[in-house]
Order: C-alpha cells, then structure tokens, then sequence
C-alpha cells in the first residue's frame, strides 16, 4: 500500500511502486481531472502540484512521492472554482476542447505563486504545456489577469 | 478582435453541403418506422422546456473545442426567443437519431460545416418551438396567437395583461402538431445569436469535473492497452503473452485483427504488461518502404503525362512558350498527424443483444455503423453516448478505428465494459495523415509583370482513394483542388489569369490519409500564396499590387485582403528587422487572408511577432469564438509548417511522441488580430478556413527578411543563418 496525501486527504493505494502518480491519481484515487496526454513528460496535460511545485505526473513513479508531501490536483485547487486562476480562465473564456487546461492551470498557478507578476519572457519559459486547440493567447491574457496586471 | 459594422442582407436558405462540397457524412439506412420513447416535456425534436423553465436545446454536431455546440444553440435560442440564462443543451444519439427517420439531420462535425450546413433546420426548430408554445398560452387565455409576444421566456398578452412562462405552458404545447417552415428573423434582429456569448459548459474545464471519453467510468468496467502492427500493410506474426499472463491485474490477452490486446482492472497495468508481450510481425508489401521512396515517387508525379484535370482556362502552353520571363519553383508539404490531446479511446459493452459505446467522435453515425458492424448486431441494437471530444481536428472524423477495436474488444467479454484507451505512440503509429504533397509551379510573365499564364501541378496522395474510394469521380479525387476551383461557394480560386491549368497526378501509398484541420486547402494555399509572392518578386512588383490586379473579379476575396493590408500597415515602415507577408485563400465557403509580421535573427531563429487576420464567414454566430478559432488555428498551421513532419521508415512511422514531433507552444504563438467582417448572403465555416492563410502569410515574410523561399516543410529543416 502506498500512502499520499492529495488534496489535504491521506489516501492509501494498492498501486505497484513504479505506477505514475497520474495514473495513481486517475485509477486508484479517481481523480480524472488531470489528463494523460503523451507519459513522456513532453505536453503538461498531467501537471499536478507537489509541495506547491508544477510536476508532470506521467513520469513520477508514486514511490517517489513521500507520504508527507502535498499533493494538490485540479480538483483541490479550490473548493468552488474561486482560485484567482480559474476566475480568470472563466472571465476570459480560454478553453476551447478543455482537456489540457487542467495543466495550464495549475502550471500557472504554480508560476503565480513563485512570481506573482510574471514577465512575458518568464510566462514563456514556465508554460510550455501544449495546446493542440492553441488557446496560448487567452492563456497568456489570463495569467495577467489572475496577476492583476491591468491588460493593455 | 473587432467586428465590422455591415449591413446583414436577408437569410438566404442554403441547407445541405453547399454545391462542391464534399459530404462527409455517413449515411446508414433508417430503421423503418421505429417508435422513439417521448422524452415527457418535448416541444419538439430541438427543444426541451422543463417546469422550471430550463430550455435544453439539442445538439447534433459535436463540440470538441470550435464552439459549435454554443454556437447552435444561439441559432435555437435566438428564435424561440428563450432566456439565455436558462439554456442548456444535451446530445440524441445516433440511435435515438436513426428511430427518428434523423429528425437532427446529419451527425458529422467535419468540414467546417457544424453550423453553416444546419443553420436553416435548427432555427426552424426554435422557431417552430415558439409559436408552439404561444399557441398553448393563447389557446389558455382564449385570446388569438397573433396578439402575443415573446421576452426572454415569457409570453405575454398585452391587451389583457397576462403573462406566463414557457415553462408552463410547455406541457400544453408539446401535444400540439409542429408548424411546418415558420418565419425565421431578419439576421440584423438577432440579440442572441450574433453575440459573443461566452461558451456553455466551461465550468468543468476549469475545475477537472468535465467528464471526457477518457475519463468515463462504469461499475465493473476493465481497462484495455493495444498495439497494433506498426507497419502499413504488416500483419501481426504471433506473440507470445507468457510473461504477462501473470501480471498483477491482467484479465485477458487477446487478439483483434492485427493488433495485441492487454486487458486489465487498470490501464497502467494493461499497459505495462502489453509490454511484457514478444510480438513478430510479417512486414507485408511494405516493409521497406521509407520517406525517400514517397518522395522519389512524387517527384516523378510532378512531370508525369497523366493528370487529373482540376482548373484550365486558356492555353497554358502557349502562354508560357510566349512569355516574357518564365518562373519555376517545386514545393512540398509531408504527412503530419493530427494529435489530439486526448488520445484515442472509446468504451463498450456488449451483451447477446446489444451494444453500447461511450466516445468522442467526430461523427457518431459513422461510429455506430462501425459499432454494429464490429459487434455483428443490427444498428437498432447498437448506440453511441456521445461525450466532448478533447480535441479533433478531422482524426476522429476520418476514421472510428478506436470504436471498431473497444467493440471487438469488448465482444469477447459478454456484459463487461471495457474502456480501450490508445498511447500516445498508438496516436501516432495509427494516425490519419495529412496527405503528403509536391507541387511544380509555372508561371509566366508578359513584359509588363503581368501574370498571363499559371501552371501548377500538384503530386501526391488523395485522401478519398483509401478513405472514401466510392468519392472518387472516374478516379479523380475532387478535394484535390480545394481553393483552386473555378467557381462554386465553397472553395474558389481568388485569381483570374487568362492561361491556367491546374491538374494532380495521384501517387497514393499505404499510408493512411485523413482529413486534417484544412485539409487540401492548407498546402494548396502554401504552393499559390508563396508562389503569388515569388511572382511578384520576379515582375518587380508589390505584392500587394501584383494580386490585386488579378482579383478584380473576386470582391470578396480582394475585401479581406485589403483589409489585412491596411489593419497591417501593408506598404507603411515596419519596427526594425520586422518584416511582413501576406496570403489570402478562401474555402469552407468563407474568405480569409492575413498579413505576418515576422524576424529572423542572424542566427536564423524565427520570430512571428504578429498576424492580422480576417475572415468573411458571411453570418457570424459568435465573434468571439470565430477569434478563438482564427487564434486556434494559426497555433495549428504554424505548428505544423514550422515544426512538423511525419516521416517513414521500414514501413512505420518515425516521430512517436511529442518529443518528435513537437507542437508549437505559448512562446512561439504569435499576437493576432483579427477582423470578421460578415458581409451577409451566405453562411460560410470558421473552424479551418483561417488556418490556410497562416503559413504563406508566415513564409512570405520569412522571404522579405532573409532573401529565402522556404518551399519544402517544415521550417525546422531549413538554415536560415545570415550567411
């Protein structure tokens, strides 16, 4: 068994140690809000936060994850849709087919959290998660927006 | 964004594909005179009023990303005169669909035809829903119909005071018969359609509990990885499953067609033992068969005697042999492959008498044919829940391959569901590729840099030959010659040049072709657009200029042309090192053009500063989901002239993942401004049309900063270094 604590809850898993946490995460918790996209670390659809760091899920083995560290998803974000993030993804409308913004988000909310108002240049080095519908511009506008940069 | 002020002329009825277009719908047979059970508070086909008065309009394209499921329901909405707050909407499936005699018309969301091929239907179905609905008020209140008037969901009698709601009355109206062609409203009226209202269903983007295909869940459902023989025309050896047998949750291991099966109580263990499986495979005709051999074969295409005819006006021969100056140029697009975030995956289950499937598809009729055909039970046994695709881009439109293989799955496990999920690798070994093009480029100049003559032959691969070989007229594939034709509304040339002559020699490989966001407008528009440019360059003329004294005659084409231009400060200094291009295209029945803003470092790094684009659509729905489109779709054509290329080797393909075959990401996405400008009369799409203009647009202005045509994609292949 294997114990994790994500979203603030201590959950135990009967998953082999070499599972990804995103497939822990999808199969054992049921937490299908984050995404699998390639398992290859490349697209960021599996972007959770550890210890408050955006990781991509697909390639960390669950065993390498400590009982103790934080493990927050999509789905822990926040407990109504209120994180300044997905305001502002829901002011800006930015999803299209919506399956990578799980990742998008919490990559920008990882990035907030570190530089609360982010260069163009620094949004461009820390969100190279792919978007295939390429909403990359209201993404970019959201990030300002969730910084309360006043859009130009 | 901006949105041009123009004057909407009347709605012209164009149901159906416009003429020249090309169905991509499947038609099955109906299932006679099958009795649907009523869904109790039905007004008719299009609209549900619940009690409380919610309006559910029903959907039958499919979202996956382009807006059209909003965009439908505006239509809907718009004409019942619902509030907008209390809209939802739901799917029928395509069962429901078929014991209807397809009362929602076609399923297939390709083409860029969601909403411009059932503008007329749906809007008659909210229209009809009104009046139905102020009958029941009017018969109630025993006053005439002609005397009310509908707000927002309510009916009112003004002469009497009286008001309800359409939710109660809804009841009452579903039992009266549906008024056949009601009046529809002068477009210029619209308050909800034609508005940028924000998308339905966003909500559980944000927050992870939108429920994809690849999330669905049933009580005892397993889980299935695949891998199917990587080699086009190979066939699946043997295997030898011995090491995986006792893997920790592994049900089954199993064939299906050429393809190895793992199922398991998870994917990841499915997956992780499909590894653990020796597969031989027979390579088949194609073994060898590798990018260099394509190429060597398209080039032969590109002087071959026979040719498919697409476009002839005059005598191209004789204009050239008389010309002044005479240009030539050979161009290329490769396979690319649509990638999709959300892979592949479908789950179904199937009993002794029945078989239901779970997945996102770009055309659930299709799906179910595949259903029923895979499961050997008739279609009124078989259905398809449909769900919101992550992304589709024509892959799960061309082909319902992942559908066929969960049902043969799933059939070999009666009452068990099993969710086939592809990787990542899967997505890209068993794609439907973009085809892959040459083309040669004649051109001929009188003395004055006049174009008076055009030649242009395209090589390469059809995709109705292998995908709908019964399209095909006398062997020539049709959508060949998307944006080149002479005339029609949906993909005409924007030139007129007095000798021309357009024609494909065919050369088809055993590789898949698909439908790909743009299909053949997409390398077409790269081979004229660059080539105009090219032209321009060799007549000493702007290239502004030079294609505008070719599109007197194409005043559609010539207005969003113009309109970049100016929006782009065409012919007006540039910031310093930036230098500009521009292309125009039009298809989808809509016209499109843009103007690039792009750098090049001595380094050779490419930088696309900005895009100015505009598109005629005829009617918009929602400008701000045509700008999302327009964005989206310069993201996809850009990703691909700039980075991507499907290669081949010992009869696979070579690039498997993201890493490979990389995607264009936020620091590479270029500012775009765009400018929709309807100008009324037609109903033109807006999912693909924008992306043809990005590339050429992109490469001209590469050309006007380094003195480099780049002719052969992608960019990534070429040294742009100041020399």
């Amino acid at each position: 068994m294997v114990k994790l604590n994500v979203n603030g809850k201590t959950v135990e898993v009967d998953a082999e140690p070499s599972t990804p946490l995103l497939w822990v995460l999808r199969e054992h918790v049921g937490l299908t809000g984050t995404k699998f996209g390639c398992g290859v670390a490349q697209c960021g659809a599996c972007t959770v936060h550890l210890d408050g760091v955006a990781v991509r899920s697909c390639v960390l083995p669950v065993a390498a994850v400590g009982a103790d560290q934080k493990v927050v998803t999509i789905e822990g974000l926040s407990k109504d849709s209120s994180h300044p993030v997905q305001q502002a993804w829901l002011d800006l409308d930015v999803p299209q087919c919506g399956y990578c913004q799980s990742g998008q988000i919490m990559a920008v909310a990882a990035l907030l959290k570190e530089k609360p108002q982010p260069t163009d240049d620094e949004i461009n080095e820390a969100i190279t998660n792919i978007c295939r519908c390429g909403t990359y511009n209201r993404i970019r506008a959201g990030v300002k927006q969730a910084a309360g940069v006043k859009q130009a | 964004m901006q949105v041009a002020e123009v004057s909407r002329r009347q709605f012209l009825a164009t149901t159906g594909s416009a003429a020249g277009a090309f169905t991509f719908g499947f038609a099955v047979p109906f299932a006679g005179a099958a009795q649907a059970a009523e869904a109790a508070p039905e007004v008719n086909a299009w609209v549900i009023i619940q009690p409380d008065d919610t309006v559910v309009i029903r959907i039958s394209r499919m979202e996956m990303g382009q807006g059209t499921l909003t965009g439908l329901a505006q239509l809907v909405a718009e004409e019942l005169d619902a509030d907008w707050s209390k809209v939802t909407t739901e799917y029928p499936t395509p069962g429901e669909n078929l014991a209807r005699k397809r009362v929602w018309g076609d399923f297939g969301t390709a083409g860029s035809r969601g909403i411009r091929s059932s503008t007329q239907y749906v809007r008659e179905g909210g229209a009809a829903a009104r009046l139905m609905l102020v009958q029941a008020a009017a018969a109630e209140w025993k006053v005439p119909a002609a005397e009310c008037t509908t707000v927002r969901g309510v009916i009112s009698h003004n002469l009497s005071g009286r008001s309800t709601t359409y939710g109660r009355v809804a009841a009452a109206a579903a039992k009266l018969p549906v008024p056949q062609k009601p009046a529809l409203k002068d477009p210029k009226n619209w308050t909800i359609a034609g508005q940028s209202m924000k998308r339905l269903h966003q909500a559980g983007k944000v927050n992870g509990s939108q429920v994809y295909s690849i999330d669905h869940k049933m009580p005892g459902m397993l889980n299935a990885a695949i891998r199917d023989c990587p080699i086009w025309g190979g066939k699946l050896k043997s295997f030898d499953a011995s090491a995986a047998q006792g893997m920790r949750g592994v049900k089954k291991v199993v064939q299906i067609d050429n393809a190895v099966v793992v199922v398991a109580d998870t994917w990841w263990r499915a997956k992780t033992a499909l590894e653990a499986v020796k597969i031989e495979y027979d390579p088949g005709p194609h073994g060898n068969l590798d990018s260099r051999a394509i190429d060597a074969m398209l080039t032969e295409g590109l002087t071959a005697k026979e040719a498919f005819l697409g476009n002839k006006n005059g005598d191209i021969d004789a204009a050239i042999q008389g010309a002044a100056k005479t240009i030539e140029a050979t161009y290329s697009v490769p396979y690319q492959n649509h990638a999709p975030m959300e892979p592949m995956n479908a789950t179904a289950l199937v009993t002794a008498d029945k078989c239901e499937v779970w997945t996102a598809t770009q055309n659930a009729e299709a799906a179910l044919a595949t259903a029923s055909a895979a499961s050997g039970l008739p279609l009124n046994r078989c259905d398809v829940h449909r769900i919101d695709l992550g992304g589709g881009f024509g892959r799960r439109a061309t082909s319902q391959d992942f559908v066929e293989q969960a049902v043969k799955i799933a059939k070999t496990m009666p009452g068990t569901p099993v969710k086939l999920i592809w990787s990542r690798e899967e997505d890209q070994l068993h794609g439907c590729y973009h085809p892959i093009t040459k083309c040669k480029m004649t051109g001929a100049l009188d003395k004055d840099g006049n174009l008076v003559g055009l030649r242009m032959r395209i090589s390469g691969q059809s995709i109705l030959a292998t995908i709908r070989p019964q399209a095909l007229d006398k062997g020539r594939d049709p959508i060949v010659f998307q944006g080149l034709n002479a005339a029609g509304p949906e993909a005409q040339i924007g030139y007129t040049i007095p000798n021309l002559l357009v024609d494909h020699a065919m050369r088809n490989t055993p590789v898949r072709p698909g439908f790909w966001r743009g299909v053949n407008n997409n390398q077409n528009a790269i081979y004229l657009e660059c080539f105009m440019d090219e032209l321009a360059h060799a007549a000493g003329a702007d290239p502004l200029e030079f294609r505008r004294r070719l599109m007197k005659n194409h005043p559609k084409h010539l207005a969003v042309l113009n309109a970049v231009a100016e929006q782009g400060g065409w012919g007006k200094p540039a910031p310093k090192g930036v230098f500009r291009g521009l292309a125009q295209h039009m298809g989808y029945g809509s016209y499109v053009a843009a103007c690039a803003e792009v750098s090049v470092s001595d380094q050779g790094q490419v930088k696309v500063h900005r895009i100015v684009a505009a598109t005629d659509c005829g009617h918009a729905v929602n400008p701000r989901q045509i700008a999302g489109q327009i964005e989206g779709s310069f993201a996809y054509g850009l990703g691909a002239a700039m980075l991507q290329q499907i290669t081949l080797k010992d009869g696979q393909v070579v690039e498997k993942n993201f890493d490979t075959y990389n995607c264009i990401r936020m620091a590479d996405m270029p500012a775009v401004d765009s400018i929709i400008m309807p100008s009324g009369g037609f109903w033109g799409g807006v999912g693909e049309p924008t992306i043809f203009v990005a590339a050429p647009a992109v490469l001209n202005a590469i050309f006007a900063a380094t003195g480099k045509r780049v002719r052969d994609m992608p960019l990534k292949n070429h040294d742009l270094r100041k020399a």
